[in-house]
């Protein structure tokens, strides 16, 4: 499913979407930037409570679909602008990482 | 081993704790690969350790740098500082165990699978490393070429 389907699906706010036709294979919830790196696989969201600079790094090397930042946590503006120009999708979920991880997982399991 | 001929050699300078600017090294690493036309799966694995390398030297270093050097068989990540540099190799390269500071951690680093994430996506591992004078990290990925 194409990452601004997922989004609209679930409600979540776009923050930056730079590739909203990107495909989301999967998801990895998981707030430990090396665990994401060892066992995230291309095309999944990532789903988080960091919203540092580095996140927008580690979802661009991971080849994430995109962040989903959970329960409203807003990044900063410059990881936003980061995300736009290094073409990483980033979404807000006001929901918290339990319930949109399992709305996700139904989503692309349905 | 016979080397091939190098077909690119880049230097990155990385400052000490400057997390502003850390993982861009890692990026600059993956695009030069892609623009090389260098494989998916060797592009991915050189971007995990490149990653990693860059953050344990923002983290735990007082500065160093990342070399680069791609050849014809295989991408090669040199990762170099002037210390302090690792008593204990072995006990570093743990899963789990982590000297990172609590503000680290709160970020999401300190996990302590650096190393261990390093070493996994690499063919050839080596790390070499002397209290007070600092450690010298080598990952090799081979890029598979058949041998004639």
């Amino acid at each position: 499913m194409q990452l601004s389907q997922v989004s609209a699906e679930l409600g979540l706010d776009a923050l930056a979407t730079p590739e909203p036709n990107r495909e989301v294979r999967g998801g990895y919830c998981s707030d430990l930037l090396s665990d994401v790196l060892a066992h995230a696989q291309p095309g999944d969201l990532w789903i988080t409570h960091q919203r540092h600079l580095n996140v927008v790094a580690v979802a661009k090397l991971r080849e994430a679909a995109g962040v989903v930042f959970v329960r409203g946590l807003r990044p900063a503006p410059e990881v936003i602008a980061r995300a736009q120009a290094e073409g990483v999708n980033l979404l807000l979920a006001a929901h918290p990482a339990f319930e949109t991880a399992g709305r996700l997982y139904a989503l692309l399991h349905r | 081993m016979p080397r091939t001929s190098l077909v690119l050699k880049r230097i990155y300078p990385v400052a000490p704790r400057d997390l502003e600017r850390a993982g861009t090294v890692s990026t600059a690493v993956r695009r030069e690969l892609l623009d090389l036309g260098v494989g998916a799966d060797v592009v991915r694995r050189a971007s995990i350790i490149c990653f990693e390398g860059e953050m344990n030297l923002v983290l735990y270093s007082t500065g160093g740098r990342v070399i680069l050097l791609v050849e014809d068989d295989r991408v090669e990540l040199l990762f170099s500082d002037h210390g302090p540099g690792i008593a204990d190799v072995e006990l570093a390269s743990q899963p789990g165990y982590s000297t990172a500071p609590d503000w680290a951690r709160e970020l999401g680093f300190g996990a302590g699978l650096g190393i261990t994430n390093m070493e996994q996506n690499s063919d050839l591992f080596k790390i070499r490393s002397r209290v007070g004078k600092g450690t010298v990290v080598r990952a090799t990925i081979l890029r598979g070429i058949p041998f004639f």
